[in-house]
């Protein structure tokens, strides 16, 4: 971990502080809702995927489905936190058309998982960790869709007891880059376990952040002594449903609330929506009335009770995370920047080790990748997975440039014969004559060549021996790319007498 | 403690109970005669006494993550008071 | 054995042994207890007859047991309390809020009753959402009781809030009824009707399809004639239920095996706690018969102390209402059940929904519990309630170290009038405070008929047992029942009417 620059606001009143807390809603992936039967797939016809259960119906009792149960054990243990062996489903009683039981059965006294941590990559290569406060299973709620009639609100519960998971992180954040990051490392270290897919566009992930602002200084007393008191009123901002809104709504909530309270205004504790379009947040008017969810204890379920050893057992079945990939590349060789960028989605860590599988060298395959096929990747808008060139391709092209079979410029066109025309590399290669020259004797020739047709250059190396370079440029261009560097290099020094 | 008429109307709202102003006065009344009679638990000392999770001497027990239900829209519909397209409908909620 | 000549005379188990014997067809007897039905609507045990229903259910079991296929309760006509969920059959719970619900499914423990064979009479009144101990807050008006005081025309209360159901027993309207039991809703209503009533252990029959109202509390069970009856029944009514995560694990024993086994050597506790205050000579009189009779026939009487037994209403009175104020925000007129007529947004048809919906007392149940739970109170009342649960469960734990079962009086009198104790919610209330230590605790508890009052009404005693130890239960109010004698019957004096 490098020094942390903290980022200032500057207010007519002096420079403020921003504190940034998160709490993440993700979708626990399973066949079935967390108590009952029903299927959870996105997109089904309105309520055909609801059991009486999730309807509230009389009589219905929860039943827990126990794959959850070892995905939110799992996801504690990949946040590298506590996770309690003994936890407890309370009732969180309000109404709304979209809760039909007129009660959410959540985990409030006593989570599933209690605290652990989440190290946020940062652009510049540094890391930062950010405490995770606790981790609590719970039912998703139905849907109101508002826009089918001017007068009627339309309710699908579709949704209603999908099993969630509330990630909950201590207030460490302080600029909407790092919540940015937060997001970003989070919902990377989920999919990586498997345990949600992020989809933030079907809700199967969402943020709901905490912000407040203090005078510069604060924050750090905050974390001497544990008092809130240092930290300025919170408020939280609902719907944030993408990386780049939560850097927007962070940066548009801290601006408002400094402008609010250097007009000498005070915050309001109250719940905001963020607006995608507008870019800004918005107080709710349907949250404020003052809420007394009335906790207890759900009496249709028994306190969850888990082994040890059962836990131990998904412990041991945990894939290898982010952070531990990346320290695992970073021996391998790789830079620190380029082992968190390959590590950041779970697909590129994939497709980057499925190229050193196939036996290209990491740093190499590092290199091509960040350099020039994610490049290409971004500019086509394709997702990894819908990328033309396979893992293998990439991979032999990268080993051919080792080899000295064909150079690096050569490399970047054969890349672009794949991508447009696909074929195997090495093929292609052969078939097109895109070897690289090695044989002296050629490439002697060559540069006797170039060196006969300018005299004055000639002359001016010796003055300059920087100049060399030039006549680099010249042999390869002779050559149609096809001369290996090292050798013109090698042969120009000598023929011009340059020294090493 | 005892209860007065915002106290009855604040848990009236809680519950989404419609209270006409009539019923307050002797719904207090009522209440009152019923927490008096409760305060004889202050009588007992309950320090270090864990509150009751359920008389149940067993784990919980879970279920396996198999669809088994809830493909059942015109069934769920049956009894809704108001419904279209196998949506309910409510009055327009704003949020 | 000679059987009653009346068929609607039978027992339960009588009943079987002549429907398996092919003595009398179901349908015979279902014709029979149909006409009964009819006959006591001055009695108003029933929110829905099925009188159809029953006759087809009648049919198919004859067709079985003429194929040989005869299930253990085959063609045996019950009556359901309208608590539990009948596919397809009308479930009001007492209450307006569901007066036109039809579930779409079936509660497990019906469910099991008609995989025995059973043949289901009807839905049984009851206090709304179960809430009541006399049947009098039923949406669906009261349900008078089969007794009359001697000499005496005035309406008296069945008990609540099975009081559909036990007058349906008591009156010879079926072989036999489910009930339900949060504070005694099974044993009060049993004792003040002369009949068997157990609330079984918590977690032996399924709570999934029964509209809850306090679920820590809520346990189905049997309402019948006889103790064989009760043995019986449950043994039909129980199951391990994997829809019920309370259901508990355990199979569910041939009761009817060791009914008659007795009870030579059997520890009998008498918890000195339950001699209360201003107790009616009668009740004193009754319990010490039934230690008298249980000491003749072998038992050894053993003192006990129950220490919290006083605190335990009023803990009842905060827990109850804190989960019935939860399970009941369910009813908000937007999915199923009373609907309030042009809301005019969502926050209004919520609560005029519920306020025409609900009846009083469940408002005023609803209203306590809200109270209870609400900030800045869940401590001083339902965390310290959960605590007095814990003492009272300890109380048993440690009683159970000197005895098998305890042995106390059901109810503190006989059946009072109609709107006699309407007036003071407490006093109403008290009803329930020999029977509600028992559902705080998790605990089996059976009422037995054991007297007369010198008026003629009926009076239970209680006997408790030992989790999942309902065996000894029927083995003890067995004894009970054969010492006692109790032949009684009410005059069907709701045939004139």
């Amino acid at each position: 971990m490098t020094e942390r620059t903290v980022k200032l606001l500057k207010g007519q009143t002096g420079d403020w502080e921003i504190v940034i807390g998160m709490e993440v809603h993700a979708q626990i992936l399973s066949n079935s809702k967390l108590f009952s039967g029903a299927a959870t797939a996105f997109g089904a016809s309105p309520n055909s995927q609801v059991s009486f259960i999730d309807a509230g119906m009389p009589g219905m009792l929860p039943v827990i489905n126990k794959w959850c149960v070892e995905q939110a054990v799992r996801t504690g243990l990949g946040l590298k936190a506590q996770i309690n062996l003994t936890s407890v489903f309370d009732r969180k009683n309000y109404f709304y058309p979209d809760l039909p039981q007129g009660y959410q059965i959540s985990q409030y006294k006593s989570p599933i998982v209690g605290e652990g941590e989440i190290l946020l990559d940062m652009n510049d290569g540094s890391t930062i960790p950010v405490g995770i406060e606790r981790l609590h299973m719970e039912q998703d709620a139905g849907k109101s869709v508002h826009d089918q009639s001017p007068d009627s609100s339309f309710v699908d519960l579709n949704r209603s007891g999908v099993a969630l998971m509330e990630i909950v992180s201590k207030p460490h954040m302080r600029s909407s880059e790092e919540a940015a990051a937060f997001l970003k490392k989070l919902r990377a270290i989920l999919r990586y376990l498997g345990t949600c897919d992020g989809n933030m566009d079907e809700g199967s992930m969402r943020a709901d952040v905490n912000v407040s602002v203090c005078k510069a200084g604060g924050y750090d007393k905050f974390r001497a002594t544990g008092d809130f008191k240092h930290l300025g009123t919170r408020c939280e901002i609902k719907n944030v449903n993408s990386m780049r809104f939560v850097a927007q709504a962070v940066e548009y909530e801290a601006r408002r609330q400094i402008d609010v309270i250097e007009d000498g205004g005070t915050i309001r504790q109250e719940t905001r929506l963020f607006d995608s379009k507008a870019g800004e947040t918005r107080s709710m008017r349907s949250k404020e009335d003052a809420h007394d969810y009335r906790y207890f204890p759900d009496p249709d379920l028994l306190p969850l009770v888990l082994d040890q050893a059962w836990v131990d057992g998904i412990k041991a079945s945990l894939p290898e995370l982010p952070d531990e990939k990346k320290t695992r590349l970073t021996k391998a060789g790789l830079s620190a920047y380029d082992a968190s960028v390959l590590v950041a989605e779970k697909e590129s860590a994939d497709y980057f080790e499925a190229m050193m599988a196939s036996g290209a060298d990491a740093k190499a395959a590092a290199n091509w990748l960040n350099n020039e096929y994610f490049g290409r990747l971004n500019k086509a808008g394709l997702a990894i997975a819908d990328g033309p060139v396979s893992a293998g391709a990439n991979a032999a092209i990268v080993k051919m440039v080792a080899a000295n079979t064909i150079s690096g410029k050569i490399a970047k066109d054969l890349l672009d014969i794949v991508w447009s025309e696909g074929g195997d590399p090495e093929a292609i290669v052969e078939a097109r004559g895109l070897k690289q020259v090695t044989d002296t004797g050629a490439i002697e020739k060559v540069v006797d060549d170039v060196i006969a047709a300018n005299p004055d250059k000639v002359e001016e190396v010796k003055a300059k021996p920087k100049l060399a370079s030039w006549f680099v440029g010249q042999v390869m261009k002779a050559s149609g790319g096809k001369a290996n560097p090292g050798a013109v290099n090698a042969i120009l020094k000598q023929k011009l007498n340059l020294p090493d | 403690m005892t209860v007065g008429k915002d106290d009855v109307r604040k848990i009236a709202k809680l519950a989404r109970l419609a209270l006409d102003e009539s019923r307050v006065e002797p719904m207090v009344g009522e209440l009152n005669g019923i927490f008096q009679w409760v305060e004889q638990l202050n009588e007992v000392n309950v320090e270090g006494v864990p509150p009751l999770t359920s008389v149940v001497e067993q784990r919980l027990k879970m279920r396996d993550d198999v669809v088994t239900e809830g493909d059942a829209a015109n069934a769920l519909m049956a009894n809704a008071p108001s419904g279209e397209d196998h949506f309910f409908v409510v009055p327009k909620v704003v949020e | 054995m000679s059987l009653p000549t009346k068929l609607t005379d039978f027992s339960l188990a009588e009943a079987r042994d002549a429907v398996q014997a092919k003595k009398v067809s179901s349908k015979e007897l279902t014709t029979a207890f149909v006409k009964a039905v009819a006959d006591a609507r001055p009695l108003n045990a029933f929110v829905t007859e099925t009188p159809e229903k029953a006759l087809e259910m009648a049919v198919a079991s004859d067709v079985r047991i003429a194929h040989g296929e005869a299930r253990p309760l085959e063609g045996l006509p019950l009556a359901i309390k309208d608590l539990f969920c009948t596919k397809g059959v009308k479930t009001t719970a007492g209450s307006k809020i569901l007066g036109n619900f039809i579930p779409p499914y079936e509660s497990t423990v019906s469910q099991n009753l008609w995989d025995a064979g059973a043949v289901m009479l009807g839905k049984t009144n009851m206090d709304e959402f179960a809430m009541g101990s006399s049947n009098e807050t039923s949406h669906f008006g009261p349900v008078f009781n089969p007794w009359r005081a001697r000499n005496s025309n005035a309406n008296l209360v069945p008990g609540g809030s099975s009081g559909g159901s036990a007058a349906a027993v008591a009156g010879n309207l079926c072989l036999a009824a489910t009930g339900t039991d949060t504070g005694g809703s099974i044993r009060q209503p049993a004792a003040v009707t002369g009949t068997v009533g157990i609330k079984p252990t918590y977690g032996r029959c399924s709570r999934f399809g029964i509209v809850a109202f306090a679920s820590s509390l809520d346990q189905a069970g049997p309402m019948t004639r006889t103790v064989r009856d009760a043995a019986l029944l449950l043994k039909h009514m129980a199951s391990v239920d994997p829809k019920d995560s309370t259901s508990v694990d355990i199979p569910v024993p041939d009761y009817e095996a060791t009914l008659e086994d007795g009870v030579k050597g059997l520890r009998v506790g008498i918890p000195k706690e339950y001699r209360i205050d201003n107790m009616p000579p009668e009740i004193e009189q009754l319990w010490q018969k039934g230690i008298e009779w249980l000491k003749a026939q072998g038992a050894e009487i053993v003192d006990v102390s129950l220490p919290h037994t006083k605190y335990a209403l009023p803990t009842y009175y905060i827990v109850a209402p804190a989960e019935a104020s939860s399970n009941l925000a369910r009813y908000d007129g937007v999915r199923y059940g009373h609907r309030a007529s042009g809301p005019k947004d969502i926050v209004d048809l919520y609560e005029r929904s519920r306020a025409e919906g609900f009846g009083k007392e469940v408002q005023r149940r609803i209203l306590i519990g809200t109270y209870v739970l609400s900030s800045g109170y869940y401590d001083a009342y339902y965390s310290r309630a959960q605590k007095l649960r814990t003492l009272i469960l300890r109380d048993f734990t440690e009683a159970y170290k000197k005895c098998d079962v305890l042995l106390t009086p059901a109810t503190p009198g006989p059946a009072f009038g109609v709107g006699e104790k309407t007036a003071d919610p407490v006093e109403m209330y008290l009803n329930d405070v020999f029977t509600v230590t028992v559902n705080l605790a998790g605990l089996p508890g059976i009422a037995v008929p054991a007297g007369l009052t010198a008026n003629g009404l009926p009076l239970g005693l209680q006997l408790i047992g030992k989790a999942f130890d309902e065996a000894t239960l029927f083995k003890a109010a067995r004894a009970i029942e054969i010492a006692a004698g109790f032949t009684a019957k009410p005059t069907e004096w709701w045939r004139a009417a």
